[in-house]
């Protein structure tokens, strides 16, 4: 199943994309586990997530923790602490 | 028992006008009692800064606000309530956001358009970007810690 990641702020300039889809590999199954496959996809996804726990996630437009199951998930977004108001 | 209010949420680039979002809540009603207004406006820093860029994620900051602005419908006997979040590039002295909230009483006003604030801070998609005065890029806002802990007190004890 494809997945729709996006990335925000600066998780999206250090990334370099906005936005990207891909095909998760068995074993993915929380957000601590797409993060830290993510990380090793190169040094723009290592610098963007080299502190995990600062790292932000949304599933299919919901707050999330990194405990939280992925499966089934049509989009995940990463980012930053917010910062609006 | 009235029905329960349906907030008004927008999310957009333009900016707003105070005044009249106020007497678009207050017009033609004799029960409305006490209206809180908070704006948020962009800071110079002391010349320092030459704008802001607000980016959003579509589709979740609506839903995200709506879901803050229909907790404090529930929580407050609230008569109006509109919540406004500016996106893009916002220059010193600008408006960012508007919470307006209108209830009988002050009390419940305050209240609830404090609350609105103190957990768009910390849950609403957005986030800021500095551009500086000279001319280079500027970086991110940081979030501040003091803004989390500022939604946490309205967390009832069993949550």
């Amino acid at each position: 199943m494809t997945t729709r990641l996006i990335y925000f702020a600066w998780v999206r300039e250090r990334i370099g994309m906005p936005q990207e889809d891909v095909e998760l590999p068995a074993g993915i199954e929380t957000v601590a586990d797409l993060l830290r496959w993510l990380q090793s996809r190169g040094e723009g996804y290592e610098h963007a997530l080299q502190y995990p726990d600062v790292i932000r996630v949304a599933i299919n437009q919901e707050h999330v923790d990194h405990r939280e199951k992925i499966s089934g998930a049509r989009e995940i977004a990463l980012f930053p602490p917010m910062t609006g108001g | 028992m009235s029905a329960v209010l349906a907030p008004t949420v927008r999310i957009q680039r333009e900016d707003f006008d105070v005044a009249a979002e106020i007497a678009g809540l207050t017009q033609g009603r004799s029960d409305i009692g006490a209206v809180v207004s908070f704006s948020g406006l962009c800071r110079d820093e002391q010349g320092a800064l030459s704008a802001l860029e607000l980016e959003h994620y579509p589709g979740m900051a609506e839903a995200e606000i709506g879901l803050i602005a229909t907790e404090a419908v529930e929580r407050w006997p609230l008569q109006g309530l509109t919540v406004i979040h500016r996106h893009g590039k916002v220059r010193p002295g600008e408006n960012i956001v508007l919470v307006v909230a209108a209830s009988g009483h002050r009390q419940a006003a305050f209240e609830a358009a404090n609350f609105l604030m103190d957990y768009l801070k910390s849950r609403a998609p957005f986030w800021k970007k500095e551009h500086r005065a000279d001319g280079s890029e500027g970086g991110w806002v940081e979030a501040k810690e003091t803004d989390a802990q500022a939604a946490k007190r309205w967390k009832s004890p069993s949550e």
